[in-house]
């Protein structure tokens, strides 16, 4: 237990993250190519055709994970601001900033995949329903926290303005999510639920969970890469990142 | 297998342009973000190894 602690303070430091997230940024890339390549075998060949939807159903395997990580991502970029309005700690504040334009990719790309369904299901690109006007809301709080942050010169202010952003916005998760029961919308309920058991085949069922895998790893692995640049920016002027061997120009 | 041809792959039984539309911007933000990620970082470390050659040679 009080390792755990010991542990969890140590690595709350940019300094010590910074070489951390380095070793486990080609972990997470290869993960992520192996549940991809996985994930788009079953997408492609091991899934059969719907018999409604026919190949159009397809979508789903990207659509799908791009949504649930467009609000997860949310949900831990309001968590890392949360915990750096509270304990002031620097590294909070960079995450929350590393996470937020891979939200808005994740929350853009559940946004596109779904007007690329809807078109050719529904008849339309677009409607003015309760789950896509949700989804847009939350895609459009992604914008607001990064240009919120772009547009104050001090960082540790930015952080807060952003966090206060980012936290009053987090009302807006659950509403996603349970839109499609609380009103009629022409979007579908879940399709896969904690409290009933799935209602799609399995190879459809496991191929999305495995593309979720991969857009999880994914994200990860992009949001670290960004989050080390974000290190550098901030701590630029500290003895540490001077004598790094990557700025003294002896290694990578 | 379900595919009689590559053609038949690529015409997704008529989705084809929604199911490539869809696929395709994917997989063109995902390979874009880690680029320009890694450029972020790179483009930092230039300047951090500037100023310390210009630091260097103003000790000298």
């Amino acid at each position: 237990m009080n390792n755990k602690i010991i542990n969890w303070f140590k690595y709350a430091s940019p300094q010590s993250f910074y070489p951390l997230a380095g070793k486990m940024i080609p972990w997470f890339w290869a993960l992520a190519a192996i549940f991809g390549g996985i994930g788009l075998w079953i997408t492609f060949f091991a899934a059969p055709t719907d018999f409604q939807q026919g190949e159009g159903y397809r979508i789903i395997f990207i659509h799908v994970p791009a949504a649930w990580m467009s609000m997860f991502i949310y949900i831990v970029m309001a968590g890392w601001a949360a915990l750096g309005l509270a304990l002031n700690t620097r590294l909070s504040g960079m995450m929350a900033q590393a996470l937020a334009p891979t939200g808005a990719i994740m929350a853009f790309l559940s946004l596109w995949t779904g007007a690329f369904w809807g078109k050719p299901m529904w008849g339309a690109w677009w409607v003015w329903d309760a789950r896509l006007t949700s989804a847009l809301i939350l895609f459009f709080l992604y914008i607001g926290f990064i240009a919120l942050q772009a547009a104050i010169d001090d960082p540790r202010r930015a952080d807060k303005a952003g966090a206060i952003l980012a936290l009053v916005g987090v009302v807006n998760v659950p509403i996603i999510y349970f839109s499609v029961k609380w009103w009629n919308t022409l979007h579908q309920g879940a399709s896969v639920s904690l409290t009933k058991a799935p209602t799609m085949a399995a190879t459809m069922l496991w191929g999305m969970l495995i593309m979720a895998l991969a857009f999880w790893m994914y994200s990860i692995a992009v949001a670290l890469t960004r989050v080390r640049a974000i290190i550098l920016e901030r701590e630029a002027h500290t003895e540490w990142v001077k004598e790094l061997p990557e700025v003294k120009g002896t290694g990578q | 297998m379900n595919w009689e041809s590559p053609a038949a792959f690529f015409a997704m039984g008529g989705y084809g342009l929604y199911v490539w539309g869809s696929f395709g911007v994917c997989a063109l933000l995902m390979i874009a973000e880690p680029i320009l990620a890694s450029k972020r970082r790179k483009d930092i470390l230039r300047s951090l190894r500037r100023e310390r050659i210009a630091e260097n040679l103003d000790q000298q």
